[in-house]
């Protein structure tokens, strides 16, 4: 080892001194970006799963025919423009010079169209425009055209939103597979192509730039502008371990690490190597689901109780710790959004009132049934499950905490039986902020029955106030409807949020152009040698 | 010789059967639904049950074995549910860091353990002995991963000796593969090298008591190398089942070490696609596993033929 | 708390109430049971006065400690949740102990009777061995893992996974050592006089194997309790709300680099007490078994 190193790790400034030695023992080519993701990308659709991993693959190899920018607007990004009839029913799409699959095949409009029902098959924005559609037909191949058969205000916020499902741009042959089965192929015509020899499943992903790829000439703008790629491959390292990949970053192993635990934050902000920012500008709100099928939960005044029995601070001080990155939030939409109300007494969100639970409880009728907790270890809901056991059973709830892991909770939770053959009474989910920014995306307030998310809240009002709020054009009235569309979800109590939080991103200086988007983008990036 | 093989290789044919069939029962009546897994967070109920029905998830069990058994028979190990992979690829993929990971873990064992037997064979009752002994039974009583992270914690992240964690593949260089292995075999060669040296050391024992060495020893002679090699393998049979028998053991601690180190290995690509239910993973790995086990038994009971040539393998 | 740990706290406390000469003469010719005995003891006897020597509640949460090095309150530190970890390891041993000794006991006992019955009839030992050599081949931790996804997370299932793949290793040593015994002259004797089948086995094979299953049994649950904390460490064992020594080092691996007595406490007692099982083994094959014991 190195003199100089050794004595200064001697010193124990152990932060520098790894950071000096691992220079010698990593090659750092400036061409190759290495980026640690959240997760293992294990599906390559993104489509056929929400998975955001599989989001930000797709973000990589697809374009978008809209983009959203720094101040959530909608933009051109495949499309030169578009243009709509006065009442709002018949849009015009047409599409940009020079955009190649990575097949090189042109992108036509065909590829769109394909690509728009496929989408629309699955995710609850598409579903939406597509039941006001009339027709979505090709003009020529850079011109298509929507007409729609009921008013719809969000036609190119839905197109070109921001959370899953987005609507990725496939080739038509490719789109035209059955959105309930995987594609087989992997070309989209977006900045990088995924170099599917060198994919190893579990652990690496690798993407090269894509030469043909024609940026637009705008300044990027969180996902609109042009995406210009400014390295040759971009290297996914999976590492399970968040203390052995936060270590290794810090020893100069990676250049990004999209989302490093924010207790282990101290071990980099003393190294003047390392950047932490947050880039996402939303995050994720953390939820407290009863399923409202079964009791006690199915008893609207059992599902209040819980509303009295969070303090969001003990939530997230557990669940994320450090204050910088979390709030506490009175609304059941995204605090920080348009959306956002607390409408209908949203601060009984903010602190425990265990008396006022305790009532509640009594006057659901509830006596003591048990109630099934699902914990899931290997999750990050892992402590709030902890806390709410321990609240439930202060309010005198006889609680039952089954531990699995979280691929497991993902199959109970679709159980509609008792809690003792196989179903459940209450878990915990993280909804994505953009999602929850957004009445029509919100999994946690649809109150559509059968339709609705797990736990299936029920409440014919609220659905009617959200139909509403889509339908109503002019903006102030648009705020009334939405202030008692909450007012009527915090009586149903369909979840209960515990907090929300933003999750800060670790990078080395070397990188110049990291933009912040609400998913993980590696477009505009430079690395210094 | 060659109709001993043919003959222990079609015996081993009952063994794999019986687990193919279990470990098919095993995973198809747990609960899980990779289909919900696929999904993602944020998808609705239908969309899974339309998943399931495509991946033919929602059939009939004894349908679903024998499709797979079919395919099994001719080579065919099916595909990832997840990535849409075929499971030989993904196998193949996660080969070389688990068998380079293993033989380096064997050598450095190997390098400690017989040295160390000897000696305290040679040193029966005194210090040396005592010390070997002692160290050996800690050495048997440390979890994997208690040394890996004390390791990971001194020389990784406080001395920066080492990489933290992650594999360097073979094409990258040697020595920076070697490097990437090195905390990781240390921390997997400890149980072996106890399991090694107390074997070692027995056999010696028993080597050295015969009568021959006893009568050089009374002489006064020295402990020459030649001495030492002629004993060893006089003591070789029981050793090479030992380190045979550690494969076995091996592939447990694989597991473990490569979810400590984050090495992409087999190890974490089994544990992995038992947690998402990935079944034709899952049975192909652990078919593989299986008949890697049976395989290293065969060349164990063949390697006695080395040591003995007394031993004869008549069909 | 089960039969297995019976001779191991037996030999340890044998040699209070002995004469002076004794007892130390004991100690001289069996160290190593002495030693691992008195570990294990103390190990026992901490869980057992978990309540005593560790007050805190063992699951209960202050986050507003989370995180904290050692100290006069909690003076092996806390976790993320605030959890007092010297609580929680204490109370942790309870699990391994159990773990330990239900897996020795319940596998010995199925092993016995499958080794006997498999040794002694010979259509069922083709197909019984034929199955042992399956289970056999599929490495424990995986076939554990497997079973847990199955089963689910619980104490019993963890005993009832890790049994699993101990079982064939008993059943191969006891229908071992049917096969050789069998073959004795007074066991033919005893077959030629008439004498039943049954009596035989208990009469006369039985007690054969009682020494080296009583060893077998002993390295069994040392490495039942490595296999319970690999499980739990691999996401797989004890429910989290229970604390066991591999789940306080599972939850605490997310962040050794800033916290590392989360796993380093845990760790020294779950390898503590697998030396002290280890050693009793040695030490019990040293005294029970001397067939082998010459050997070594």
């Amino acid at each position: 080892m190195h003199p100089t190193v050794f004595s200064r790790s001697l010193l124990a400034a152990s932060v520098l001194a790894l950071a000096g030695s691992a220079a010698t023992q990593v090659q750092a080519d400036p061409k190759v970006l290495k980026v640690i993701p959240y997760a293992d990308l294990k599906i390559v659709d993104p489509i056929w799963t929400t998975a955001t991993i599989t989001t930000h693959h797709g973000f990589m190899i697809y374009d978008t025919l809209i983009a959203q920018d720094e101040n959530f607007q909608v933009q051109p990004q495949m499309l030169e423009g578009w243009k709509a009839s006065d009442d709002k029913m018949t849009w015009t799409f047409t599409l940009r010079d020079g955009l190649k699959f990575h097949d090189g095949a042109p992108v036509r409009s065909a590829d769109c169209i394909a690509s728009i029902k496929r989408w629309a098959e699955r995710d609850l924005g598409g579903q939406l425009l597509i039941s006001r559609t009339e027709s979505l037909e090709a003009v020529d191949d850079k011109t298509f055209v929507l007409k729609l058969n009921k008013p719809f205000g969000q036609v190119l916020e839905t197109l070109g939103k921001i959370s899953s499902n987005i609507l990725f741009i496939m080739p038509e042959r490719i789109a035209s597979t059955s959105s309930a089965e995987q594609i087989k192929e992997t070309i989209g015509s977006g900045p990088y192509r995924f170099v599917r020899e060198e994919w190893v499943p579990g652990s690496k992903a690798v993407y090269a730039k894509f030469e043909d790829y024609v940026p637009r000439s705008e300044p990027p703008s969180m996902l609109a502008g042009g995406k210009v790629v400014k390295v040759d491959r971009v290297e996914w390292y999976y590492v399970p371990n968040k203390s052995t990949a936060m270590a290794a970053l810090n020893a100069g192993e990676y250049d990004f690490y999209e989302a490093p635990s924010i207790d282990l934050l101290p071990m980099v902000q003393s190294n003047p190597n390392i950047t932490v920012k947050v880039l996402n500008p939303v995050g994720l709100q953390v939820a407290m689901r009863p399923n409202t099928v079964i009791p006690p939960f199915d008893n609207v005044k059992a599902r209040q109780a819980l509303q009295y029995i969070v303090d969001q601070s003990e939530y997230m001080t557990a669940m994320v710790g450090n204050p910088d990155f979390w709030r506490a939030c009175p609304s059941l939409f995204w605090c920080d959004s348009p959306v956002m109300t607390s409408a209908g007494g949203g601060e009984r969100l903010l602190t425990k009132d265990l008396d006022k639970a305790k009532a509640l409880l009594a006057e659901s009728g509830y006596k003591g049934e048990k109630v099934v907790l699902m914990d899931p270890t290997d999750h990050p809901t892992h402590a709030a499950a902890l806390l709410t056991a321990a609240n439930l059973r202060k309010i005198g709830m006889n609680v039952e905490v089954q531990a699995m892991d979280w691929a497991t909770l993902t199959s109970r939770r679709k159980s509609k039986n008792p809690a003792d053959e196989g179903g459940w009474n209450v878990f915990h989910t993280r909804f994505g902020g953009d999602a929850s920014s957004n009445p029509i995306t919100h999994l946690g307030t649809n109150t559509g029955c059968d339709k609705a998310w797990f736990g299936w809240p029920c409440d014919a009002e609220a659905e009617k106030l959200k139909e509403a709020w889509v339908d109503e054009l002019d903006d102030a009235k648009r705020k009334d409807v939405l202030d008692r569309y909450h007012t009527r979800l915090m009586e149903v109590a369909p979840f209960t949020p515990v907090g929300q939080y933003a999750i800060p991103s670790a990078y080395s200086n070397k990188l110049e152009g990291v933009l912040r988007t609400p998913t993980m983008v590696l477009w505009n990036i430079s690395k210094k040698e | 010789m060659l109709t001993y093989v043919i003959r222990r290789l079609i015996s081993t044919i009952p063994v794999l059967v019986v687990v193919a069939l279990f470990v098919f029962l095993l995973l198809h009546l747990g609960p899980g639904d990779p289909a919900a897994i696929i999904a993602g967070d944020f998808a609705t109920p239908e969309h899974i049950a339309q998943i399931r029905a495509k991946l033919g998830l929602d059939r009939p069990l004894h349908v679903q074995f024998f499709e797979w058994a079919g395919r099994l028979v001719q080579g065919d190990l099916g595909v990832s549910i997840f990535s849409n992979v075929p499971v030989a690829t993904l196998i193949h993929q996660r080969l070389e860091p688990t068998l380079t990971m293993t033989v380096t873990t064997i050598l450095f064992a190997v390098a400690v353990a017989i040295p160390s037997g000897v000696i305290a064979a040679w040193r029966r009752g005194r210090l040396a002995d005592r010390v070997v002994m002692v160290l050996a039974v800690t050495g048997f009583s440390l979890p994997v991963f208690v040394l890996g992270y004390v390791l990971i914690y001194l020389l990784s992240i406080k001395a920066g000796m080492f990489p933290v964690q992650g594999y360097v593949p073979l094409k990258e260089g040697v020595w920076a593969c070697l490097r990437s292995l090195a905390l990781p075999s240390m921390s997997l060669g400890l149980v072996l090298v106890a399991l090694i040296a107390r074997m070692t050391r027995a056999s010696m024992v028993e080597v050295l008591n015969q009568d021959y060495i006893r009568t050089a020893r009374a002489k006064g002679l020295a402990p020459s190398p030649i001495l030492i090699i002629h004993a060893l393998k006089n003591a070789g049979i029981p050793i090479v089942t030992t380190v045979g028998l550690a494969v076995a053991v091996l592939i447990g601690g694989v597991v473990v070490t490569e979810s400590v180190f984050a090495i992409p290995g087999i190890g974490r690509l089994t544990v992995e696609a038992i947690l998402q239910k990935d079944y034709p993973v899952i049975q192909g790995v652990i078919l593989v596993f299986s008949f890697v086990y049976v395989l290293v038994n065969l060349l164990i009971d063949m390697s006695y033929g080395l040591f003995d040539p007394r031993i004869r393998y008549d069909g | 708390m089960s039969a297995a740990l019976e001779p191991e706290v037996g030999a340890a406390t044998a040699e209070e109430p002995a004469t002076g000469s004794r007892a130390w003469r004991f100690v001289r010719r069996n160290p190593t049971i002495v030693v691992g005995g008195l570990i294990l003891a103390l190990v026992l006897g901490a869980a057992l006065a978990a309540p005593l020597l560790a007050p805190i509640d063992p699951l209960e949460i202050n986050v507003l400690v989370r995180l904290q090095g050692p100290s006069a309150e909690h003076p092996f530190g806390t976790d993320h949740l605030g959890r007092d970890i010297w609580s929680r390891t204490v109370h942790g041993g309870k699990v391994s102990l159990l773990v330990g000794a239900s897996v020795a006991v319940i596998s010995s006992a199925l092993g016995l009777f499958i080794g006997l019955v498999a040794g002694y009839i010979t259509i069922v030992d083709r197909i019984v061995m034929r199955i042992m050599d399956g289970l056999m081949s599929i490495p424990s931790i995986l076939l554990a893992i497997a079973l847990m996804a199955l089963a689910g997370s619980s104490i019993g299932n963890v005993i009832f996974a890790i049994t699993v793949s101990e079982v064939p290793r008993v059943t191969r040593l006891v229908r071992g050592i049917v096969l050789s015994v069998r073959e004795e002259p007074f066991i033919e004797a005893a077959v030629a006089s008439g004498t039943r089948t049954f009596w035989i086995i208990v009469r006369h094979i039985l007690p054969m194997t009682v020494a080296p299953l009583i060893v077998q049994a002993t390295y069994v649950s040392a490495a039942a309790i490595i296999s319970e904390a690999y499980l739990s460490f691999l996401g797989a064992g004890t429910p989290p709300e229970v604390p066991s020594w591999g789940n306080v080092v599972a939850e605490g691996r997310d962040f050794f680099p800033i916290a590392p007595w989360l796993i380093l406490v845990p760790s020294a007692f779950l390898a503590m007490t697998v030396l002290a099982v280890n050693m009793l083994g040695d030490g019990l094959r040293d005294t029970l078994d001397p067939r082998i014991a010459r050997r070594m």
